[in-house]
């Protein structure tokens, strides 16, 4: 018996040892592995970033890449979680240009000041620097501009008997009851108007294209005036009507896309990804049919002499404060926004560097993808209407407001001017 | 050679159980203890302690990140909360999918338990086949329901066209007084299995001489089963509502994937708030203050249950 018990307490010691043993930090042998989060959504498609992080190891055989990609309404949240643990589930993660301010006060952000060179300082759009920059100090290499594009079917408005896309949003109204009468879509524009992010870039196109503004002179909020009423009352009119797509009210960018990529809209508004897309046979049934315009505004709007307004949808690669490798993950982002990798993988998103936009390198950019000689002219075109939304550290609860609001107006459930109150009076509360 | 401080522990432990006169019952509770710490410092360690700091957290107004300084804030967390008319609204509707979802699961897994138990031709099949919608996992099953209600390519409106029941695609999730019981649905096709399993295992359970007895004295099928089976399946009804009400009050992912809280919040559950507070906004005070909620009306609802249907004799 007593050998028994000897036996017994001698395997259980065992067990506790290994046990305790493998809760010893490990020590890298061999490469360095770096987990990086970004979306599967805008810019880049998945396929394309492994293909950047497959060159980058072969070039660089002490770094591993470890890519993960979820949809865009998660990887704030993933952020969040993945900072929790030590060292932090992400080295680097895309940042978009409305979370550095929570980010940074959060001490989730490297300040990579030091790291910029003079030549990306110089050669990067100074917009893109402006979304991860903060009281002069970097806290992130920039990696997509983007915004908002008006895109239609050519063929439908063909149909229709229009030569010309809208340029007012009355006008596109016009138009889509005869695109409607004429059988020819049941809903002529679909839009992303969940209880999510999509929701408020949408609002923001609308907003400042009648003129308003999110914030007053005074930083109080100013949405919930005559011409912020006017655009909420003017999207819930297009669903009763049926010129909107009320399947708007659940459909996020991807489903805007599948929308009409079906050819069962006229018209959406969407983030530049969608256009490549819309050529792609294995996905879409209007090839060669959409096209861009400027993003209309309000007759009110354009008699105030505003020519167009989008919403700023840019984003960022942030490295985590709290990783084991910066430099190391440094190098990595440093390739994959270098000119030479933006340049080859432009179909989806265009590339930072202010110089790819002139001369020869405009020729190359151009050529380097089919969808380039459409892209670039309706980036250089669109991005400078691009609206910024408030750029505050509380913004992830505002938004999530103002999403509520949106959704509780379009649905009937409290008149425009309610909705929009009630998220008034919560943004001040937050501000303070 | 440098010997490992937890042999020498066990080492210690082992002479001294055998130079002390212990009787055997007290030598076989001592190892009982020693085989037991590991669970317990697995216990203690992922589950007390984490209830514990979740706890204390909820009394700190607690941002999200690194080194954030916490401040004390006492019960003003929970004040908050219950002065917060989103948040009753946000219970009420937890308690509508709590008490809506498991009614029809008991209500369908009872019949299915039912049929299966009476053996019809095929019943091996069903009971099989039942497996299948609870061994999907969630979040499929949330992206699989979410296709069916889609307003452009959705299988419902397909079907509802076909049958000449509708004329236009609707937009099924927009509607806010339909979407939760939408969800609803989906969450019964996805766990209604479990509850009918259960209870299936159950009367197979139960004494055939009663049923037998009972029809000899002229009870047809209904009486037999409203007067034995039904009170014989009690404590496994027991069972099956304590497990599918503490999950349904709890529900996140099917939500999160279906509607995301939408249309106007019309399917924010008390855990998709407490997800927004803690990950979202960044405030950890409240989520865990959220937190300490649920686990309260999830004990009171199990305390009910064990009230009304709990009755020690009958084992």
């Amino acid at each position: 018996m007593r050998t028994f018990y000897r036996i017994t307490t001698l395997l259980i010691a065992l067990m506790l040892v290994v046990g305790i043993a493998g809760c010893a930090p490990a020590q890298p042998a061999g490469p360095v592995t770096i987990h990086i989060l970004t979306q599967d959504q805008a810019g880049m498609k998945p396929a394309e970033i492994d293909q950047i992080a497959r060159d980058f190891e072969a070039m660089n055989p002490d770094i591993k890449v470890v890519m993960e990609y979820v949809g865009y309404d998660a990887i704030h949240d993933k952020i969040v979680t993945g900072m929790a643990a030590k060292p932090p589930a992400y080295d680097a993660s895309m940042i978009d240009v409305i979370w550095p301010d929570e980010f940074i006060k959060a001490g989730y952000l490297l300040d990579v000041t030091s790291r910029i060179t003079p030549e990306m300082k110089a050669g990067i759009f100074p917009s893109a620097w402006n979304g991860v920059t903060r009281n002069g100090k970097v806290y992130g290499m920039p990696w997509l501009m983007d915004t908002k594009y008006f895109m239609y079917n050519k063929d439908i408005l063909q149909q229709a008997g229009f030569t010309e896309p809208p340029k007012t949003w009355e006008e596109l109204v016009d138009q889509a009851k005869v695109i409607k009468q004429k059988g020819l879509a049941e809903f002529p524009i679909i839009w992303s108007w969940p209880q999510l992010e999509g929701a408020v870039c949408d609002f923001t196109i609308l907003l400042f294209g009648n003129g308003g503004a999110f914030l007053d002179a005074n930083g109080k909020p100013s949405f919930n005036n005559e011409k912020g009423v006017q655009v909420l009352t003017w999207m819930k009119q297009t669903i009763d009507e049926g010129v909107s797509n009320p399947a708007s009210i659940t459909s996020d960018e991807n489903a805007v896309e599948a929308n009409f990529l079906a050819g069962k809209s006229a018209f959406a508004v969407n983030w530049l990804f969608q256009y490549s897309d819309s050529n792609k046979t294995d996905v879409s049934q209007i090839v060669g049919k959409a096209a861009f315009a400027p993003m209309p505004v309000f007759a009110a709007g354009a008699a105030a002499g505003i020519k167009s307004s989008s919403v700023d949808g840019s984003s960022s690669f942030g490295v985590m404060a709290t990783a084991p490798y910066p430099d190391q993950t440094w190098k990595f982002l440093v390739y994959l926004t270098s000119n030479e990798v933006q340049t080859k993988f432009s179909a989806e998103m265009l590339p930072i560097w202010q110089a790819d936009f002139q001369g020869d390198a405009l020729t190359q950019l151009l050529a380097a993808t089919p969808a380039n000689p459409v892209t670039v002219p309706a980036f250089l075109g669109q991005f400078p209407y691009a609206n910024e939304r408030p750029t505050v550290s509380y913004y992830n609860e505002a938004s999530k407001a103002l999403q509520l609001a949106l959704q509780e107006a379009l649905t009937g459930v409290k008149t425009p001017q309610e909705a929009l109150d009630a998220t008034a009076t919560k943004w001040l509360e937050l501000a303070k | 050679m440098q010997i490992h401080p937890f042999f020498s522990i066990m080492t210690a432990y082992s002479r001294f159980l055998a130079k002390r006169h212990f009787s055997l019952r007290q030598k076989d509770a001592g190892t009982a203890w020693l085989l037991l710490i590991p669970s317990l410092v697995v216990i203690l360690g992922v589950t007390l302690w984490p209830v514990i700091s979740t706890f204390i957290l909820s009394f700190f107004n607690a941002q999200t990140g690194i080194n954030q300084v916490r401040t004390f804030v006492g019960f003003g967390n929970y004040i908050e909360m219950f002065g917060d008319q989103n948040f009753w609204e946000t219970i009420g509707r937890t308690l509508y999918f709590t008490f809506a979802s498991v009614s029809l699961e008991l209500i369908l897994g009872l019949a299915i338990a039912q049929l299966i138990h009476s053996h019809p031709w095929g019943w091996k099949f069903l009971r099989f086949s039942l497996i299948i919608p609870w061994a999907v996992p969630t979040i499929v099953n949330g992206a699989m329901w979410r296709w069916i209600y889609s307003a452009d390519f959705g299988a419902l409106n397909g079907l509802l066209m076909q049958l000449g029941l509708i004329k236009h695609y609707i937009p099924w999730l927009t509607l806010p007084n339909l979407a939760m019981p939408l969800v609803i649905v989906a969450d019964v096709w996805h766990m209604m299995p479990f509850v009918a399993l259960i209870l299936q295992a159950a009367l197979a359970g139960l004494p055939v001489e009663l049923d037998e007895a009972a029809a000899v004295d002229g009870a047809n099928a209904w009486q037999r089963f409203w007067q034995i089976r039904l009170p014989l399946l009690r404590p496994a009804i027991l069972v099956a509502l304590i497990a599918r009400t503490v999950d349904a009050f709890r529900v996140f992912d099917i939500v999160y994937i279906i509607t995301n809280g939408g249309p106007a919040s019309k399917t924010m559950t008390i855990t998709y708030l407490t997800y927004l507070n803690t990950f979202s906004y960044g405030k950890q005070g409240m989520g865990a203050a959220l937190s300490f909620l649920i686990s309260f009306f999830v004990l009171i609802m199990a305390f009910v249950y064990i009230r009304i249907l709990y009755r020690p004799e009958e084992n």
